[in-house]
């Protein structure tokens, strides 16, 4: 029933986004547009409204994972650094090969960030306060700490501004040619879901998983490399887009539970319908401009991140 | 049957558990006693392949369990220890089911489901099934993972302190399920437990530790002595036999 609403709400609002934007192409005119219309939509509005379902789903499903590994609600790419490595591994693939390609990219980011995320799992077991705010507080030190590290050589080389550019994502760049590494994300969601059980399992901590017969390390490494490269391609194709790892998991968690194979599905969904809305509002508020997709997540994101908060310490 | 030989770890520079030997009776209940930092729980651990030993080997039904695959051994035996995790929404009937892992690798056949429901009965958690467990009480959600541990079906089950945070009832509780486990089913049981008569009342072995040794390895009678317990815990105890088990008074006792 729920899976059936959201799944009508989901075509509902990529047919909407298909239909959005500066070049007027009307719903109607879906089997005869003129060759003007055709490029907009094949070069500019099938790719958004692909790299929008595919984030979406990705960094939720991505989030709701590294919840999992690090048994603390409020861990996600953007309170756990993932993704300020992302965007120091790009920065550093330009001044390394200033004509980097987005492959190049992409693999940069995405070493960048498993180390990032590697580092970030022993610190989490390291730390012997293991309050539920205390984690993600680390996390964000973290994160603060590698973007000044980007920043500086950033301001080193010039380059700023490009920097600051990446760290609001923005789908409006999405174009046919430069965003086919978004479909990375398909193999890192059904990997998560094949390996759904065994995540729950390593959520309830090393010794119940290893008792069930799992190799925790194992698992945690697979989730890792399954969360690195979703946070890494997003971040290329259409840069940092904070909160939706975190605040869409939770609520699926709040209403279904954290038994992953039932939940990651309406994880996905629920991630895929969060982004396009917030980006369809972004695209009309002030029509004929845009307001980034960063920004429009950030805020109200950070507005039901504060609710979470002020729930869970109730 | 368990045994275990010359089992030695440190931590740093403290030694835990000093070259110790022993075997663990198969279809019976036996008690790890000791004050605190005995190694029991580490001895435990180690048992159950949680911990490594710095020496030694156990061997399980004659196999050292090394030499068992990861996933096999966990149809042999089971361990629980306290350190669960319960921020996590799960409902009863999920934790059980992962139980299944190990035979079903997350795909429940119609057997899995006749375990998981036999599980669920014997631990007599019907009525709470479809709750989560991070509504539950701690005395009903050590019973939900009891109730996982059952549905694992191991010959050997290994608990760590299963009766901490748990007020007497749902302690005796506990202790009758094991009780039963091991009377209707013929499990083995091994537990680390603090509160001494619980030991006295229901298990069949007791294995008393001090300072990583075993210092007494008997019948639960044997070791329920006056003499015995003051040498292990170092304070005096009187001896009160009730139907034929001896029960014990630590309190308000003149020297």
């Amino acid at each position: 029933m729920i899976y059936a609403g959201s799944i009508v709400s989901l075509l509902v609002l990529i047919w909407v986004s298909l239909f959005t934007g500066v070049k007027d192409i009307a719903m109607r005119d879906v089997f005869a547009m003129n060759s003007d219309q055709l490029l907009v939509f094949t070069i500019a509005r099938i790719p958004r409204a692909i790299a929008l379902v595919l984030t979406g789903a990705g960094l939720s499903v991505a989030g709701f994972i590294m919840q999992q590994l690090s048994q603390n609600k409020f861990v996600s790419p953007t309170t756990a650094g993932s993704l300020e490595a992302a965007k120091m591994g790009i920065l550093f693939s330009i001044l390394l090969i200033p004509q980097a390609s987005i492959g190049m990219k992409s693999v940069a980011a995405l070493l960048f960030t498993l180390a990032a995320n590697l580092l970030f799992m022993l610190m989490v077991r390291r730390v012997r306060f293991r309050s539920s705010v205390f984690i993600p507080l680390v996390g964000i030190m973290f994160g603060n700490i590698l973007a000044a590290v980007s920043t500086f050589f950033a301001f080193k080389h010039g380059i700023v501004q490009n920097v600051q550019e990446w760290m609001i994502g923005d789908f409006s760049s999405v174009l046919q040619g430069q965003y086919e590494s978004i479909y990375l994300i398909l193999p890192a969601v059904v990997l998560a879901y094949i390996y759904a059980d065994q995540f729950t399992i390593v959520g309830m901590g090393a010794s119940f998983a290893k008792n069930l017969g799992i190799s925790y390390s194992t698992i945690v490494n697979l989730g890792l490399f399954a969360v690195s490269l979703t946070v890494s391609v997003s971040v290329v194709t259409a840069g940092a887009i904070p909160f939706l790892g975190l605040i869409v998991p939770n609520m699926v968690s709040m209403m279904m539970g954290d038994n992953l194979r039932r939940t990651l599905p309406m994880t996905a969904l629920a991630g895929s319908i969060f982004l396009l809305f917030c980006d369809i509002l972004g695209r009309t508020i002030i029509f004929p401009y845009e307001i980034p997709i960063g920004l429009m997540v950030g805020v109200i994101g950070g507005i039901i991140f504060l609710f979470l908060i002020l729930r869970r310490n109730r | 049957m368990i045994c275990f030989e010359k089992i030695t770890k440190t931590y740093g520079k403290r030694l835990v558990l000093d070259n110790i030997s022993c075997s663990l009776p198969k279809g019976k209940i036996t008690s790890l006693i000791g004050p605190n930092g005995a190694g029991k729980s580490t001895l435990l651990s180690i048992i159950s392949r949680l911990l490594d030993a710095d020496q030694g080997k156990i061997y399980l039904d004659d196999i050292c369990i090394s030499d068992y695959k990861s996933g096999d051994l966990a149809k042999r035996l089971s361990i629980l220890r306290q350190s669960n995790h319960i921020d996590l929404r799960l409902t009863v009937r999920d934790l059980v089911a992962f139980g299944r892992f190990p035979y079903s690798k997350g795909r429940l056949t119609a057997d899995d489901q006749v375990q998981i429901d036999k599980a669920i009965h014997f631990a007599q958690l019907e009525d709470m099934a479809h709750s989560y467990i991070d509504e539950l009480s701690g005395g009903q959600r050590q019973r939900a993972f009891i109730a996982m541990i059952i549905a694992q079906d191991t010959d050997y089950i290994l608990l760590d302190e299963p009766l901490n945070n748990l007020d007497m009832k749902h302690a005796v509780l506990v202790m009758k399920t094991l009780r039963r486990l091991v009377d209707e089913l013929g499990k083995t049981v091994v537990i680390v437990i603090h509160e001494i008569n619980f030991a006295a009342q229901y298990s069949d072995y007791i294995i008393a530790m001090k300072d990583g040794k075993i210092v007494y390895n008997d019948e639960t009678d044997q070791v329920v002595q006056a003499h015995t317990l003051k040498e292990v815990f170092g304070i005096d105890f009187d001896i009160i036999t009730k139907n034929g088990k001896n029960i014990c008074n630590y309190f308000n006792i003149e020297t």
